[in-house]
């Protein structure tokens, strides 16, 4: 009888403990590793746009000397 | 390249790139609804609070120019309204985005939608007013006023009505919910650096552009001798 009781006690605490697993989240993305493919992706264009804006920052800072020189 | 003068455009690249990784690679509260989306927070927040710090230094630069009449800070406070815009540009779209997937619409009327909207509608008309005036200081004096006003008006639109009502947007009347993401410390790690580095970002951008206007108008001028 105790042991009864015991055992359905210690399935209703464990019934509160699962419930921060019924909310869904991406864990197939994360598990099969594709996650890291969604990270890369977003590097990547992130690294493009800024190859792009270091290209501009040095042609800007070549006029800007090549105006510096004319000015002197 | 002199690093004393660049490193905060080293930081910028650097934060941007921790929190595109660390953000979805690192753990985030698990709530319905949101699910994964909850991620974005770290980008279509982190725009908001650009803009308005973008625009804030735009008003700066507006003052400064009422004060000593200088076209630079002109220039200097139109190219951080447009870095500022497109900021808040994207802001809206993220927004709309994410509203779509967690309200069920694109947009809703929702208050800081629609309040949103119309502060980003008057900073277009501060561009539109700039180029209805030719005369230099005419435009400068105009721009300088108008855009003092745009900044003005955008504080109670976007933090203060929408607060004042029932919104699904989080920090309104109805929303006690989101609080656990707000102040959650995992979050907050990514979250700041996130604000930092796509602030000094449109920072940079602002300076590329100004910085082209100001080469632009020397070399007008030695084709004019």
């Amino acid at each position: 009888m105790i042991k009864k009781l015991f055992s359905i006690a210690v399935c209703l605490i464990m019934g509160l403990t699962v419930s921060a697993q019924e909310v869904e989240m991406a864990e197939t993305m994360r598990s099969s590793g594709k996650i890291y493919v969604v990270v890369a992706c977003v590097v990547v264009l992130f690294v493009g746009i800024l190859i792009y804006l270091l290209r501009l920052e040095r042609k800007v800072n070549q006029l800007e000397s090549y105006q510096k020189e004319r000015d002197h | 390249m002199a690093f004393k003068k660049h490193w905060w455009k080293a930081l910028a690249v650097l934060l941007i790139l921790y929190t595109l990784i660390v953000g979805f690679l690192g753990t985030v509260p698990r709530l319905e609804i949101l699910n994964e989306s909850i991620r974005n927070f770290y980008f279509h927040v982190p725009m908001w609070f650009g803009m308005i710090i973008l625009f804030a230094i735009a008003v700066i630069y507006s003052l400064k120019y009422l004060n000593y009449q200088n076209e630079i800070d002109d220039w200097k406070a139109v190219e951080f309204v447009n870095a500022g815009l497109l900021f808040g540009i994207l802001g809206m779209v993220t927004g709309s985005i994410w509203a779509r997937f967690t309200w069920g619409e694109w947009w809703s009327n929702d208050p800081k939608q629609s309040g949103s909207a119309i502060a980003l509608l008057i900073y277009f008309a501060y561009l539109i007013l700039r180029n209805s005036i030719t005369e230099q200081h005419l435009r400068g004096k105009v721009s300088a006023v108008f855009n003092i006003f745009a900044f003005a008006a955008l504080i109670p639109l976007i933090f203060i009505l929408p607060r004042m009502t029932d919104s699904l947007h989080p920090g309104s009347g109805g929303n006690p919910g989101f609080n656990s993401y707000d102040l959650n410390f995992n979050m907050r790690l990514v979250f700041y650096p996130a604000v930092i580095g796509w602030t000094l970002l449109g920072v940079w951008l602002a300076r590329l552009r100004y910085r082209t206007r100001k080469v632009e108008e020397a070399m007008l001028e030695d084709q004019a001798d």
